[in-house]
């Protein structure tokens, strides 16, 4: 029997964003992870990580320049899964307003919008959110990403935007910072996307990337 | 919101060290063991800084750094003599999610914006060493403590906001391994005037003080060593490891027990904590398959 290679994960390498701990995630449940800014990479790939930190129009300016946007749509249009983590969640929707006004994607309709920095007090929250909170489950998660996930399980954010898709029935989760109540996951089809690190945020998390394998496996057997 | 304890393991050699007033150094173990047992404990980021990096130059660190980031699964920072963007990229390669920098940016406050620009405002943690002065007013130091630099550390901390960094690391020189209780107004004042993440450090020496430095301090985070480091010795058998001749080892062998640290830990921490109000992320139970 000719041996398979490891199923293969395209990290998108383009210039921003700890792309280590994601490749890492990756590996420690045995998928093998690629980071890379090449199209043909990206493509051949069996799954492909969206990731990133930073402003959201020096993103877009460099995917463009990379000439990264085109491969990145026909991924989600194709069964491959696409993830998008935290910016890179971002980057799937519409428009963002960070900054002025900067086009996304486009491949999930919807805005990008700014956390508010103040609680029910009143008092000043700081933004970004640095840290760990909470996700809360707005639709089952069996079959997705999340499968396995308790509610309200802890995950580890760093953002000041979060999204605002148009069609609510594609969110997984929700989390709460001062009064903005927000999406935290999203699934569409093939596309999952979070505003939270599941590299980064404990043992727990790393089910995400499990879960990642075992839907990758099914589909190649 | 809730906050972060974070362990921080100053590294000399192969070694997690320890010292007062960043002097005296002693050896306490192996740091990857360290980092092992604090990401069990529930522990909500880890912080390395190489003790002598702005020193001597590089040294060991980014091998310790690859293999604590291959199975600790929760954000880890690195800081100690980055003095560039090519320095940042090489340590984040090795595993780190964030660099701690100073020295560096003290001497050039531009290097805060490039290396925001070039990895992302949530990757740069400006690490500020204060020395309060008689008069009241508090100096940033550099060098692990052992530099004056005249600038002011409140219009240092607001710059460093300015210019990009995504958090600030406070540790107040005076305090520091004293176990006397964090710098209250040195916190608080930097904490009220920047929008961005403080994380608050040096002179916990019981529970209660972690307490005040978030209630009086607003402090976002707390940064920890000795508070834990010689409770979790006790868990480590420090025996099993195989310690180079580099470094004051007498500390490890006697097992001292030192009065003016609390015997405590990252559970009792965020149990105490949360019975007062403060939010915390609690440790969970690994799934015995992940």
């Amino acid at each position: 029997m000719p041996e398979r290679k490891a199923l293969q994960v395209a990290v998108v390498d383009y210039g921003l964003g700890n792309l280590y701990s994601v490749k890492q995630a990756c590996e420690h449940v045995g998928l093998g992870a690629a980071i890379t800014s090449s199209k043909q990479e990206i493509l051949c790939s069996d799954a492909v990580i969206l990731p990133g930190v930073g402003a959201f129009g020096d993103a877009m300016a460099s995917l463009r320049r990379l000439d990264l946007t085109g491969v990145i749509r026909d991924i989600a249009l194709s069964a491959k899964p696409l993830l998008g983590i935290c910016l890179g969640m971002q980057l799937l929707m519409t428009e963002s307003c960070e900054f002025g006004r900067h086009q996304g994607l486009g491949i999930i309709t919807g805005t990008v919008e700014r956390l508010q920095s103040s609680d029910k007090g009143g008092r000043r929250l700081k933004v970004p959110q640095v840290g760990w909170n909470h996700i809360w489950r707005v639709r089952e998660w069996t079959g997705t990403p999340l499968g396995g996930l308790g509610d309200g399980d802890f995950m580890y954010f760093v953002h000041s935007y979060y999204v605002s898709p148009a069609d609510t029935g594609m969110i997984l989760s929700v989390s709460r910072y001062g009064v903005t109540q927000f999406c935290s996951s999203l699934q569409r089809r093939n596309i999952f996307a979070c505003q939270f690190h599941p590299e980064r945020s404990g043992q727990p998390a790393l089910r995400i990337y499990h879960n990642l394998k075992a839907l990758l496996e099914k589909a190649v057997s | 919101m809730n906050i972060r304890i974070i362990p921080r393991l100053d590294i000399k050699g192969p070694n997690l060290v320890k010292g007062i007033h960043f002097e005296g150094l002693r050896v306490l173990g192996k740091p990857e063991r360290f980092a092992r047992y604090y990401y069990e404990q529930g522990a909500d980021e880890l912080i390395y800084l190489d003790a002598v990096a702005s020193l001597y130059g590089r040294n060991s660190l980014l091998e310790i750094v690859e293999r604590t980031a291959r199975d600790i699964f929760i954000p880890l920072t690195v800081g100690g003599g980055l003095r560039s963007v090519e320095d940042i990229r090489i340590v984040l390669r090795a595993g780190a999610d964030k660099v701690s920098i100073n020295t560096a940016a003290i001497g050039r406050p531009e290097f805060i914006q490039e290396a925001a620009k070039t990895f992302g405002s949530s990757t740069i943690v400006v690490s500020i060493e204060a020395i309060r002065r008689p008069d009241g007013t508090y100096e940033a130091y550099v060098d692990y403590g052992r530099q004056r630099t005249g600038v002011d550390a409140f219009a240092w901390a607001m710059r460093a906001a300015e210019l990009g960094a995504g958090e600030l690391l406070v540790t107040s020189i005076n305090k520091e391994g004293t176990g006397k209780g964090f710098d209250l107004e040195l916190t608080r004042r930097i904490a009220e005037a920047v929008p961005i993440p403080v994380i608050a450090a040096g002179g916990a020496g019981k529970i209660s003080d972690v307490h005040d430095v978030i209630a009086q301090g607003r402090a976002d985070a707390v940064c920890l060593a000795s508070l834990l480091h010689y409770n979790a010795l006790n868990h480590l058998r420090a025996e099993d490891d195989d310690y180079s001749q580099e470094g004051n080892i007498e500390f490890l062998r006697q097992r001292v027990r030192l009065s003016h640290i609390q015997d405590t830990s990252l559970p009792d921490i965020k149990a105490f904590l949360e019975a007062r109000g403060v939010g915390c992320r609690w440790r969970q139970p690994a799934p015995a398959n992940a």
